[in-house]
């Protein structure tokens, strides 16, 4: 070796300026370069580290043959292993030339310029699966992914079953994945550039988070490209990037949990193909094969997904009491010493006794009440859809002051300082004395404000319907603002100098409280207008995907998410160790907070838009069928 | 309205108050240094008497990062592969006072033909990316925030490394641990198995950061010991490296900064070689984080240096 000062293959750093490459020169090729005199280049279909594929014609033809032209440069100018390597890309072509399997591209011709190796093949109409993953909303269907792993079994099974040695996939994936407009599998690059690596130090072989252990250890068998079939499988029935997560941690994330709709026994095929120990896993292909066809054949004709409520039925959760009101309730309760006070649709504000169930009074305004009601000294406070910001005497439900705004109240009352903060469909964050309802400021965002603000140290933060956000101190001077795509309804969270919320744009933002940064975006895939629960190091938040997610705080990543049967516009609460959550299909849902293993849930009569309530052991909730329910957890 | 105003701004009536603090206690840890550059031979009583002309005024509290680095080829190579870049900045003005750290190392794959290109190209890299999408972001006097979040701008910052040497270095690899420090908040940007940890002022060591090797995961899966892991075969092998394999997402985290203590950036030479005990205790008994620094590199290549050695110690004020 020698002392490292000299460097003789030291890349030309300015050729991106525009001066001309050497021979050894790694650019890829321009459309139009003609190989052999034969191919012309006419696009590049992707690149890697070893050189790229290009889309290109035969010139031998009258009518426009095409063909896709894959490119290996080796590395170094050692004639000798040039030749070595040329001669390696020779056996490896004339191996998949032999091969007839309709999941298998053919080859047409190999040939070698200076180090620059080609293997010229059926062009596949199509796309990949990494791309239609990509691209797709939500999930495929169950069916068509055990349509193409019983396909992709099959062509395995082909490659393994080769004489004299079976051959070796070794990197199964979603991206050499074809799927053409019949929904046929082919298989493509077959992992050529990567035999050609063989025996060098660090280098990794097949793809992180595919690849099964043996072959970190550079052992190779039929059994690495069933383990790399298994992860396929599971991301494509998870929708959860393996190269996102550690190694093997395929267990951590059954496939039923996380799409309820796969059933059990794919799951269980899933887990064999991806066990630790390769002795562990399907026999072969075949075998693989075999276990997956009856499930086919149910899917085509009997098999129906388990929906949750198949699965769990008999939680024995018995109301303590139920109070139906005149309307319906999609509003969250409020309570303060030992009432429960609960806004709803037919425009009263009830005040029910929290341990009899039994109403002391009603409050009446003159439109339906969402806001949550808040408490200060001996007020509640509240909005409604008749402008109006109420302040009512909690011992005699008569009202104290009302403050009007120009517009309908959907938001809530946080209170501070002795002030009312509160937003307004007339654009406005208004603020109040809590004693006199006379108004302290208001500040005009330019759209309806339906989030509840949020008083940090000094400054209040909320979102409005134009999706911007904002940060202001208690003169009313913007601090910093930022915005979200869509309306920002749900309401900010703050910890740790950090503010989440979720917006319709579908995204779950986390924002530094000082300067406003966005430290980072997590897409769902609708929208929300659910208020985060942020409780350690997760966050939880509901969207009209229909899932609860659990996010680490500081990594972004998804712990988990639990699906329910209907859109979320509850917010998420956390008590001790369980998450609690309504979903519009109607049932409160109790999950394990760490693992967002369903616990118990409880079905309404109608759609639950409201946030639970915890007072000593017992979970307030409104729901769509009017009543309002007090649940012992 | 008079009284109104002023009950609900109370806490604004008097922000100077904030501001200007108490006349400093001596500051035994920058005394020193100040002893240096202004009078390289004063002794103690010219800085006392330095310190009573300053008691009449109003010290600004700068919560400074304070950092340091060193770096050794080690005694077994024969060549750096290692990189290491580090930034801190103080910005005292009527915006606040904002300190602002930004480090990296990276450590090229041994065994690959240009691993120190690839080390290069990822920091240069990272270092660009940063200071246009980041640095000159926060320093400026534009109303205006960053690009994107801040999470997507080092995903980016590093796919732009990923693909920089697969273009200009293909078949190299390395791995890149990038902390950026800023007012109160942390991004850490990690591939690979160099390691960012925080250091506690009582000299707790804590890793931030979770390597990407294979051995690191056979030991969490519970298949090998640390013990087994020390000695084996593959604990060289990377399950993720830049310029190696696909494009993929690398880990990035952002939390509160340490309010206190130290954060340590550094190559395996160093973490794979003396223990987190050692760690602790330099860390503690350096003067500064350069001193602490040497220090360990020095014990790095006392046990052997069997590797490329690269460290940056930042001391966060209490």
């Amino acid at each position: 070796m020698n002392d490292g000062k000299e460097h003789p293959h030291f890349p030309d750093r300015s050729r991106n300026s525009g001066q001309s490459a050497g021979e050894d020169d790694h650019q890829q090729l321009k459309p139009g370069v003609i190989l052999e005199e034969r191919y012309i280049i006419d696009s590049v279909l992707g690149k890697g580290g070893m050189g790229a594929v290009y889309h290109a014609h035969d010139l031998r033809f009258n009518v426009t043959k095409h063909v896709a032209v894959k490119e290996v440069i080796s590395q170094g100018t050692d004639s000798t292993l040039q030749k070595i390597l040329a001669n390696n890309f020779a056996r490896e072509a004339n191996i998949i030339a032999s091969l007839n399997h309709h999941a298998i591209p053919k080859i047409y011709d190999y040939f070698t310029l200076g180090s620059r190796s080609y293997l010229v093949m059926e062009f596949i109409q199509g796309k990949n699966l990494e791309k239609i993953l990509e691209k797709m909303d939500g999930l495929f269907p169950v069916q068509q992914v055990i349509s193409w792993a019983i396909d992709l079994c099959g062509v395995l099974d082909h490659l393994h079953a080769h004489k004299p040695d079976p051959i070796i996939f070794r990197d199964i994936k979603p991206s050499n994945i074809m799927i053409t407009p019949d929904q046929r599998v082919v298989l493509v690059d077959f992992g050529i550039a990567k035999e050609m690596q063989l025996g060098k130090k660090g280098t990794m072989i097949g793809t992180e988070g595919y690849s099964p252990p043996e072959q970190y250890r550079g052992e190779s068998s039929p059994k690495v490209d069933i383990y790399a079939l298994g992860a396929t499988l599971h991301h494509l029935s998870t929708g959860i990037d393996p190269r996102d997560e550690p190694p093997f941690t395929f267990d951590e994330r059954p496939a039923h949990k996380i799409n309820p709709e796969v059933p059990l026994e794919l799951e269980k095929i899933i887990c064999t193909a991806l066990e630790y120990n390769a002795e562990d896993r399907f026999p072969s292909a075949s075998a693989m094969r075999e276990t997956l066809l009856p499930l086919a054949r149910t899917a085509a004709n009997t098999y129906r997904p388990h929906a949750p409520s198949d699965v769990h039925q008999d939680f024995a959760i018995n109301p303590i009491w139920v109070y139906e009101c005149e309307d319906e309730i999609r509003a969250t309760a409020g309570y303060s010493d030992g009432m429960i006070y609960i806004g709803t649709y037919d425009n009263n504000l009830y005040a029910i006794s929290a341990s009899l169930g039994t109403l002391a009074w009603k409050y009446s305004t003159d439109g339906s009440i969402v806001s949550t009601p808040n408490f200060h000294e001996n007020g509640i406070y509240f909005g409604s859809e008749d402008h109006r910001l109420h302040a009512v005497s909690e011992r005699t439900g008569r009202v104290m002051w009302t403050y009007y705004t120009d517009g309908s109240i959907w938001s809530s009352p946080t209170i501070s300082e002795d002030h009312i903060f509160i937003g307004s469909d007339d654009g406005h964050l208004h603020t109040v004395n809590a004693g006199s309802g006379r108004p302290a400021f208001k500040f005009n965002s330019g759209a309806p404000v339906r989030s509840t603000p949020l008083v940090g140290d000094n400054v209040i933060y909320f979102g409005n319907q134009h999706g911007d956000f904002f940060c202001i101190d208690f003169r009313g001077n913007v601090k910093w603002r930022t915005n979200a795509n869509k309306a920002i309804t749900s309401s900010p969270a703050i910890l740790n100098e950090v503010i989440y919320f979720g917006s319709l744009d579908g995204l779950f933002y986390a924002i530094d409280a000082k300067s406003g940064w966005k430290l980072w975006d997590f897409r769902m895939e609708r929208g929300t207008i659910s208020t985060p629960a942020i409780s350690g190091k997760y966050a939880f938040i509901g969207s009209a995907d229909q899932h609860i997610y659990c996010l680490d705080l500081q990594s972004r990543r998804r712990i988990w998410q639990f699906k329910t049967d209907h859109q979320i516009s509850s917010s998420p609460i956390v008590h001790e160790d369980a998450l609690y959550c309504g979903s519009v299909d109607g049932n409160i849902y109790c999950l394990d907070s760490q693992t967002g293993k369903l616990r118990w849930r409880y079905k309404t009569s109608g759609a639950i838009t409201g946030t639970p309530i915890i007072i000593d052991n017992v979970l307030y909730i409104g729901s769509i069928d009017k009543n309002l329910y007090a649940l012992p957890i | 309205m008079g009284n109104l105003w002023k009950s609900l701004f109370r806490k604004k009536s008097n922000p100077n108050d904030e501001v200007f603090a108490v006349p400093p206690q001596s500051s035994s840890k920058t005394l020193p240094n100040m002893k240096k550059i202004v009078k390289p031979k004063s002794d103690i009583d010219d800085n006392l008497s330095m310190q009573s002309n300053l008691d009449d005024s109003k010290e600004i509290k700068l919560h400074e990062l304070i950092s340091g680095s060193a770096q050794s080829v080690g005694r077994q190579r024969d060549h750096n592969e290692d990189a290491l870049f580090s930034l801190t900045t103080t910005l005292s003005s009527n915006r606040g006072r904002i300190p602002f750290g930004f480090y990296v190392i990276a450590d090229g794959m041994g065994g690959h033909e240009y691993g120190e290109i690839a080390s290069e190209i990822a920091t240069l890299t990272m270092i660009e990316q940063v200071a246009q999408k980041f640095f000159n972001q926060l320093f400026t006097l534009k109303e205006q925030s960053p690009s994107g979040p801040v999470r997507e701008i080092l995903v980016n910052a590093v796919q732009n490394c990923h693909e920089g040497i697969l273009e200009n270095a293909p078949g190299g690899g390395t791995t890149l641990t990038t902390v950026i420090i800023w007012d109160n908040q942390m991004a850490i940007a990690h591939v690979g198995d160099s390691r960012a940890y925080s250091i506690s002022p009582s000299g707790e060591v804590k890793a931030l950061t979770r390597d990407h090797s294979l051995v690191s995961r056979l030991v969490e899966l519970g298949q090998i010991t640390a013990d087994e892991a020390a000695v084996h075969p593959q604990r060289n092998v990377l399950y993720r490296a830049l310029g190696q394999g696909e494009p993929f997402e690398p880990d990035i985290i952002t939390s509160p900064a340490p309010k206190s203590g130290w954060l340590l950036i550094c190559s395996d030479g160093l973490w794979g070689v003396i223990s987190e005990q050692e760690i602790s205790e330099i860390t503690l008994s350096a003067a500064t984080p350069k001193e602490a620094c040497q220090l360990m590199v020095n014990a790095a290549n006392a046990a052997g240096g069997p590797d490329n050695i690269s460290a940056i110690l930042v001391k966060i004020p209490g």
